[in-house]
């Protein structure tokens, strides 16, 4: 049973199949040693391009087709029939499962805002949105391990109740732009009318819509990973991102916060800095940083909130993620 | 009749209005189309999933393309 579990991880989720592959073909068909400079990196970049159009697709099509029961308007109206903390782990758990993107976050605010939502279960879903989804889940258990994908799930899903709480106490309802709360609230909702063939050409629709909206981040990406894996000096990356310098997190968030992009484009860095013997903790807390906040989506929530509630909101997603980072930079051996 | 095609832009929304445009010949009816794409703007239609289609100032749909016969259909309910 381990081992038949263990079979199909190797060959579904890492693809060791599509590795092998890669590897005749480039030492075949290139006529390159695999474990060459130039080898290693035509490897990393074709292997991982690869590997995350498939999973990119089987996922984000089983996920659309899960979403297309989840309309905004619907997740609005779960969301309404609770309070207290239960609400705030609703919210980042349909986070999760809610179609997102940083384009949709200012209809979504001010959905849920002029329907009555309290901010603290508002923040909590759009901190847990673009930082955790399903796909991201697997993906990270593919290129890393399933206690890795956990603990990113667990600690991402804490992160998005603990932030949405905290805006909650610090009673900021005057810092939302006046027109926000006198929106009209529509119940419109299609969810009735669907039906099965709808749904399954909604999730390939999904599937065209996003692999044409990251895949240049992916490739951009992957590259990057390939430079790190083999050209970067190892010397050089650990003097600046090292597990044992204690500045090593910041940076990563630094460079992180203000850069959009998916976490399929930003997964294979993370994976090429592991390879490195950067920390764990310090790639995670890059990999948040540019999926959770971006200047993008910063400049869009602008529009309907005022500063000192961006700041509050950029401050404690920030922080989170630095402490985020120090603790699986302290705790990576119980990991890997 | 004013109707209104609610989306920022997206592939969705220009289909959803090439769809109206067809219920609306097929109809024999002469309506103006809009379309909506500042966000800020759609939202104040309560909107929060596009593309949305709204037939005079009424929401009728959010969150998918309708087929021209669908369109058909809610215009006849008018």
């Amino acid at each position: 049973m381990g081992d038949v579990f263990v079979w199909l991880n190797d060959q579904l989720l890492r693809m060791q199949w599509l590795s092998d592959l890669v590897t005749l073909l480039v030492r075949d068909g290139f006529g390159l040693d695999p474990a060459s400079q130039i080898g290693g990196s035509i490897h990393f970049f074709i292997y991982d391009v690869i590997k995350i159009f498939i999973l990119l697709s089987v996922l984000i099509f089983a996920i659309s087709y899960v979403q297309s029961y989840f309309p905004p308007e619907r997740t609005r109206r779960i969301l309404g029939q609770r309070s207290g903390l239960g609400a705030n782990i609703l919210a980042a758990l349909l986070g999760t499962i809610t179609p997102f993107c940083s384009c949709s976050s200012i209809p979504l605010f001010i959905g849920f805002t002029s329907a009555g939502l309290p901010l603290a279960v508002t923040f909590s879903f759009l901190i847990s949105s673009p930082l955790v989804d399903l796909a991201s889940v697997i993906l990270l258990a593919s290129i890393f391990n399933w206690s890795i994908a956990l603990a990113y799930v667990t600690i991402g899903l804490v992160l998005a109740v603990l932030g949405g709480t905290l805006i909650g106490r610090l009673k900021m309802e005057d810092q939302v732009e006046a027109f926000v709360y006198q929106s009209p609230v529509s119940d419109h909702d299609n969810d009735g009318a669907i039906s099965l063939r709808e749904r399954l050409a909604f999730a390939a629709g999904q599937v065209m819509d996003i692999a044409h909206r990251v895949w240049l981040y992916v490739l951009i990406g992957v590259g990057i990973g390939a430079a790190i894996h083999n050209w970067i000096p190892e010397a050089f990356i650990s003097a600046l991102l090292g597990q044992d310098k204690w500045w090593s997190v910041l940076v990563a968030t630094l460079v992180g916060v203000p850069m959009y992009a998916d976490i399929f484009g930003t997964l294979p860095i993370a994976e090429a800095l592991v390879q490195k013997c950067v920390g764990l903790g310090t790639a995670l807390t890059f990999m948040m940083a540019v999926t959770a906040l971006s200047l993008p989506s910063m400049i869009m929530l602008k529009r309907v909130v005022k500063p000192r509630l961006l700041a509050v909101f950029i401050g404690i997603v920030t922080a989170g993620i630095i402490l985020i980072g120090y603790i699986f930079n302290a705790t990576a051996h119980l990991f890997v | 009749m004013i109707i209104k095609i609610l989306g920022s832009g997206c592939k969705k929304c220009v289909a959803l209005g090439e769809n109206a445009k067809t219920a609306l010949q097929a109809a024999a009816i002469d309506a103006e189309i809009e379309k909506i794409t500042d966000v800020v703007a759609i939202s104040g239609y309560g909107v929060m999933s596009t593309p949305g289609l709204v037939i005079d100032e009424k929401v009728v749909s959010t969150g998918r393309v309708l087929s021209a016969s669908e369109i058909g259909g809610l215009l006849k309910n008018k």
